[in-house]
């Protein structure tokens, strides 16, 4: 179980303080595959690597099966760690080691013995259906199998909990399936309790079993995605779910104002028969600092 | 000038060349050697304290900079002569082989410190999120990740640090340090050989195209991206 208590995160710089993460309460259950969604910017790659203290919160708790690990330092961080895998928007495979030695890598870091390490990503590339691959180099592969690899890589130290941060935000539609459908049978083969972060609604129906919404920092919803997604009370939820428009730009000022303007409307009012969460309903809200 | 092709100039000045040669290649290799034990250190020192680096230290980071900075615009000549005493303690004399490859390594370092922090630079900063995310120590992504990620262009910086201190050997040469710039200047500008200089000229340009093609034969090999 993973526990956010009164969790919040401010980054200083010269122009000011932000505060990428406000009060964020939030329960993942073991065996749970956990959906945050935001837009650009909401905070949610803030908050994911405050789970494995990639990123330090500022005030409150991150509790990791009822242990207060938001201090941990040296060793035991690395132990940590090592026990909560982790997958990229890109990927982030290692381009000089072949595929066999970038699933081996957490292995080499914890000191592994070789043999029992080999059968342990030998089996994981069966696992993740990359069979046969072993001597092959990243630049080699098309991008859903590089996202194959990272999978195998972040599963190497047999982790409970397994972080996906935009992992299929870089794949087309189908790559983007199959890769849930992966993370999906993982959960159920391997019981990894799984956090998905994602900006699309798409990813989070057809992978998560419950939801977290974050906007301005904050969560402003939770729930069992069936529930969320029948009744939306947020109004981030429902311009995610492409229930409502959003304004493309910011209200003109008064001063200015031309005869012939009226409020723009940064995309035509969703066909009800439209998938949910294609990217024209998010494409109009800006990035506050980037993906942070 | 015509002479430089006929056997007898070969048999008089060919082992002149040859022992120049290898002269110089060993100047270049040792002290090339030297400078990226202590480069790769600094660089190492540069890149984690760097203010967005893994253990940041901005104004250590300042200081350090500037040191390194201070070494390159020193020039080769004036360095040459500043070291001498030091050059002395170390090695026990300031002229040969010997004596030359103190300065040379001194000169080189900086250089290769700001070579090498650049390769690192190039590595994803990605790929040390992914190993920090694995539990990977600091250690261990300087060896497993900042080293072994960067390699093909260390090797192509490596390139290019031999090359430049071909040149600075050369002019080591100038002040009894032995090698083929030594050979060029002693025959062909004092003694008005210009047969000889041309000569050594000739090998120095097969040098480094040697090197040049060697290290981008190794580069090439072991690029896997």
């Amino acid at each position: 179980m993973i526990e956010l208590l009164g969790l919040g995160k401010t980054y200083q710089s010269k122009h000011g303080s932000f505060e990428a993460l406000k009060d964020i309460n939030l329960r993942i259950d073991d065996g749970d595959i956990y959906g945050i969604i935001g837009v650009s910017g909401a905070g949610k790659s803030t908050l994911v690597r405050c789970i494995n203290l990639l990123e330090r919160p500022t005030v409150g708790q991150v509790l990791i099966d009822g242990i207060d690990v938001t201090n941990y330092q040296g060793r035991q961080l690395l132990d940590l760690r090592s026990r909560i895998g982790m997958i990229f928007q890109d990927f982030n495979l290692f381009a000089q080691r072949t595929v066999l030695s970038n699933v081996l890598f957490p292995l080499e870091v914890r000191h592994d013995a070789r043999s029992e390490a080999l059968k342990q990503a030998h089996n994981l590339l069966k696992l993740v259906g990359l069979d046969g691959m072993e001597k092959r180099y990243p630049a080699q592969l098309s991008g859903g199998q590089q996202q194959r690899v990272s999978i195998a890589r972040a599963l190497a130290n047999r982790p409970a909990y397994l972080l996906c941060d935009e992992a299929t935000s870089a794949l087309d539609s189908l790559t983007t399936a199959s890769i849930l459908a992966l993370l999906r049978e993982i959960n159920r083969t391997l019981g990894v309790t799984i956090v998905i972060i994602t900006h699309a609604m798409s990813v989070v129906e057809a992978a998560c079993n419950k939801v977290a919404v974050i906007d301005g920092s904050r969560i402003v919803e939770t729930g069992e995605v069936a529930s969320v997604f029948a009744a939306p009370t947020a109004q981030i939820t429902r311009q995610l779910l492409g229930l409502e428009t959003v304004a493309a730009v910011e209200p003109i000022d008064a001063g200015e104002t031309i005869a012939a303007v009226e409020p723009i409307n940064a995309v035509e009012p969703i066909n009800a028969g439209e998938p949910i969460g294609t990217p024209a309903t998010q494409a109009p809200r800006e990035a506050v600092d980037g993906d942070v | 000038m015509s002479e430089l092709f006929t056997s007898e100039f070969w048999l008089d000045y060919g082992p002149l060349l040859g022992k120049a040669s290898i002269d110089t290649l060993v100047m270049v290799l040792s002290s090339t050697l030297i400078a990226y034990v202590v480069g790769i250190l600094l660089a190492v020192v540069l890149k984690l304290t760097e203010p967005n680096g893994l253990k940041p230290q901005p104004v250590f980071n300042a200081v350090l900079g500037w040191v390194v900075n201070m070494g390159r615009s020193l020039p080769f000549i004036i360095l040459l002569i500043i070291l001498i005493p030091f050059t002395r303690t170390i090695v026990g004399t300031i002229v040969g082989i010997r004596g030359a490859v103190v300065p040379l390594a001194v000169c080189a370092i900086p250089f290769v410190a700001r070579m090498v922090e650049s390769s690192f630079s190039d590595v994803h900063p990605g790929r040390i999120e992914a190993a920090q995310a694995f539990g990977a120590s600091t250690t261990q992504i300087v060896t497993k990740v900042f080293l072994r990620e960067s390699l093909p262009s260390l090797i192509r910086g490596a390139a290019i640090t031999c090359i430049t201190l071909v040149g600075y050997v050369a002019m080591a040469g100038a002040v009894g340090a032995g090698g083929l710039g030594d050979v060029a200047i002693r025959y062909g500008y004092y003694r008005y050989q210009s047969d000889v200089m041309i000569a050594s000229v000739l090998i120095l340009i097969i040098v480094v195209q040697i090197i040049q093609s060697v290290f981008n034969l190794i580069a090439r090999r072991i690029d896997k991206r």
